[in-house]
């Protein structure tokens, strides 16, 4: 049986405690109170709210909720009967009125192609419909794409208010009407492969870094303050330039015409008319991010292996092991901890990579992040470049999930 | 010492080394150590000491001259071929591998088969009194039992030579102490030859067979803990190693054994002449503070009068500072039993000392 132990003036101890921790918690939270609003606010509501957009179709869903309420009963076999398309004709009537029909055309242009010229065409001749025939007919009369069942289908799938067909085109699959999902034809295929080739740089771009990150982040662990200073600087000097300039600097390097061919043509390792084609492909993109990136693999690599004293690779050599075999079973095992640290920063910027492989990628060497800006600015499928970047964001977390489990995120340091 | 054991097990020849080719941090060392010895290189910081052990350990190359370790010159042979094992300052356990991998890490480069690694291991830990601490980390251990597995780890392998680099600077003064004495049984039940470097006498006095002092890249005096103590050679040696009253005079006659002495004020001291031959020469006289006796009955060359300046309590003796010819820190050791003496500030108090005590050295 243990007492409750109390403080000096009668108080238990344990709530005395909470409170002081309260008070001290407070003023932490304090704080960090501003700018936790400000990434909320400014940051974490905004993304939210777009990755929303890829599977948000609930204005469609407003535009045409009566369709869509009368739809639901059609099992989508034949073609719809009367009260569909007098409910569609009505709905459609009113947006043509309020003038957001071309809204609905661009939306369900999406589902199935032509539909943008079949709704305007339908919108110019609505005032034409007799209210007491067959609007089926009516419907086809002006554009014999009615008669189509798959425009029916796509209609209703269309008015849905939430759907995950996004998420299947980024994955180059698609859901057929009739609620199937296959493959999309092979010539339209494109996401996969770029999903494969953002993994492939990034895994690259990572082991490159790494390879040429480890001797010099030893070397300035190992070197006197004032050498290693300087190199440092070397290796911070990228941070303090734009990344634009950086990008461009390369490409006046890598071009057909540029620094590197011209220097490799003049002292005759390379034909004049076989210069390297080392921009507008893979190659570009690989030598580009590689030393943009590599900062941050240096520092983490530098903070652990500062704190490695080099006693411990004396003491190994001094009971026998050769400088390879302590390299191996001392020194590198102690330096794991910066190296995950060091790939996983790598790694996750470079998947997300966009200015880079866009200005030196050209088409071989563009990545995820360019097919959704793509889909941004371009065919401004808002919700298939959301999809993708809920994709991409969602491997981002896995990978930091996992090294979290296996190494754990209190060990990344950068200084 | 054994007459099969070699007395030059290791031998320094004319080693001199110099990191910045303008100063020479060890000069001209020649250096013998022999066989099952333990031998500690004492001195101040960058007097050499710690140059000289990692030139033996490999870790640096002498910029001149040869060490021979059991006969053969070693300049030229990489450390992880010496077969020597080492302590560091900070016992440079490996942070990832709990105690046992430690001690396995040697075993297993020399490719000892697995039974014989865990027999070692397991005599070894006995030895140290770590029984129990295999599967620990390093990090889950206290500063000694980090220690005990430093050392563990430089004798698993069976060395013939082990170094230590002022393995026990990081403990505090209680385990400091209780280690010197265990490092000093194991070294004498295995007898293995140990090469100590430390700044702290106390640490070479109790545990070396010998003692190197090291000042100014050179070895000022190479004798046993008793003789450096009680006959040092020149006057660094008596400043360094344990307390010391001086004073500096100039050698009016000088005959064998004995040396007359005029102190800076006017006084003359009769001392023994070390390291002076000649009269003229300048001189400092070094005098333990325990041969100094106070109201001298017997015949002693020398007898003055000082006064007390300060007097401070040490628990078991009192430290007595007087003014002495002139000398104002003139340190008195009074041992408190025998403490029928009244001691105040101020009063006078008669002092005297044999002559052979007080050694006449370089000034």
């Amino acid at each position: 049986m243990t007492a409750e132990i109390r403080t000096s003036d009668g108080e238990l101890l344990s709530i005395k405690l909470k409170k002081v921790e309260r008070r001290r918690r407070t003023t932490a939270f304090l704080l960090a109170a501003p700018l936790l609003f400000f990434i909320v606010f400014t940051y974490v509501i905004p993304i939210f709210q777009m990755l929303g957009r890829s599977i948000d179709n609930v204005q469609m869903n407003e535009f045409l909720s009566e369709t869509h309420e009368v739809m639901q009963a059609w099992d989508g076999s034949e073609m719809p009967g009367e009260d569909v398309t007098s409910t569609f004709y009505y709905e459609l009537k009113t947006a043509v009125e309020n003038k957001y029909h071309g809204k609905i055309a661009t939306r369900l242009n999406y589902e199935k192609g032509g539909f943008t010229s079949l709704i305007k065409k339908t919108s110019r001749k609505l005032k034409n419909f007799d209210e007491n025939a067959n609007f089926l007919d009516q419907f086809i009369d002006v554009h014999k794409k009615w008669g189509d069942i798959e425009y029916w289908q796509a209609l209703k799938r269309g008015t849905d208010a939430y759907h995950f067909r996004k998420y299947l085109t980024t994955f180059d699959y698609e859901q057929k009407f009739d609620g199937s999902i296959e493959r999309i034809p092979e010539k339209l295929r494109i996401n996969v492969t770029l999903w494969l080739r953002t993994i492939f740089v990034a895994v690259g771009v990572t082991f490159c870094c790494f390879i040429l990150a480890y001797p010099i982040s030893h070397l300035l662990s190992v070197l006197p303050t004032r050498y290693s200073n300087l190199l440092m600087i070397c290796v911070l000097l990228p941070f303090w330039t734009s990344l634009l300039v950086r990008t461009s600097s390369w490409m006046v390097l890598l071009q057909k015409q540029g620094v590197l061919n011209d220097t490799l043509v003049s002292l005759g390792f390379v034909a004049d008319e076989s210069r390297l084609e080392l921009m507008y492909n893979m190659t570009g993109t690989f030598i580009a991010m590689t030393q943009i990136l590599l900062p941050f693999m240096v520092l983490p690599l530098y903070s652990v292996m500062k704190t490695i004293s080099p006693s411990l690779m004396r003491a190994a050599t001094s009971m026998g092991a050769t400088p390879f075999h302590a390299f191996r079973k001392i020194y590198f095992p102690l330096t794991y901890a910066g190296i995950s640290a060091g790939s996983i920063l790598v790694f996750v910027l470079a998947i997300g990579y966009y200015i880079t492989p866009a200005l030196v990628g050209g088409a071989k060497g563009i990545l995820i992040s360019n097919r959704i800006a793509y889909h941004m600015q371009q065919s401004l499928d808002w919700s298939l470049a959301t999809a993708m970047a809920t994709v991409l964001l969602i491997a981002v977390l896995v990978v930091y999930w996992l090294y979290n489990k296996i190494v754990g995120i209190d060990n990344m340091r950068l200084g | 010492m054994m007459n099969s054991k070699k007395s030059d097990f290791v031998k320094f020849e004319q080693v001199d080394k110099s990191y910045d080719g303008k100063e020479l941090v060890v000069k001209g060392l020649d250096l013998d150590i022999a066989e099952g010895e333990f031998l500690t290189l004492l001195g101040p910081s960058g007097s050499g000491k710690t140059t000289t052990l990692m030139m033996l350990a490999g870790f640096e190359t002498p910029t001149n001259g040869e060490i021979y370790f059991d006969g053969r010159p070693i300049n030229n042979i990489p450390p992880h071929k010496r077969g020597i094992g080492m302590v560091f300052q900070n016992y440079a356990l490996f942070p990832h591998l709990s105690v046992y991998e430690n001690l396995a890490f040697p075993l297993k480069v020399r490719k000892v088969d697995k039974s014989e690694i865990e027999e070692r291991i397991n005599k070894t830990l006995k030895m140290v009194s770590l029984t129990g601490f295999e599967n620990r980390m390093p990090a889950q251990l206290s500063g000694g039992q980090q220690q005990r597995v430093a050392v563990a780890r430089a004798l698993v392998f069976d060395p013939k030579l082990v170094l230590m680099d002022e393995p026990l600077g990081a403990l505090d003064k209680n385990l400091r102490e209780s280690m010197q004495y265990e490092l000093k049984h194991i070294h004498e039940s295995l007898g293995v030859t140990v090469v100590y470097v430390t700044h702290d006498q106390g640490e070479a006095l109790t545990m070396s067979n010998r003692i190197a002092v090291f000042n100014d890249g050179k070895v000022q005096q190479l004798s046993g803990p008793n003789e450096l103590y009680e006959t040092p050679v020149n006057s660094f040696v008596a400043s360094f190693i344990g307390e010391n009253n001086t004073f500096t005079g100039t050698v009016k006659e000088i005959a064998s054994g004995s040396a007359k002495i005029e102190t800076d004020s006017g006084e003359t001291i009769v001392a023994n002449p070390i390291a002076v031959s000649s009269s003229g020469e300048k001189s400092r006289i070094s005098l333990r503070p325990e041969r100094v006796s106070i109201d001298p009955n017997e015949q002693l060359e020398n007898k003055f009068t000082s006064e007390i300046r300060e007097i401070i309590y040490h628990g078991d003796h009192t430290r007595v500072r007087v003014n002495l010819l002139g000398n104002d820190d003139f340190i008195l050791k009074v041992p408190n039993a025998s403490s029928d003496l009244k001691l105040n500030v101020g009063d006078k108090l008669d002092l005297g000392w044999s002559s052979h005590d007080c050694r006449a050295l370089d000034y």
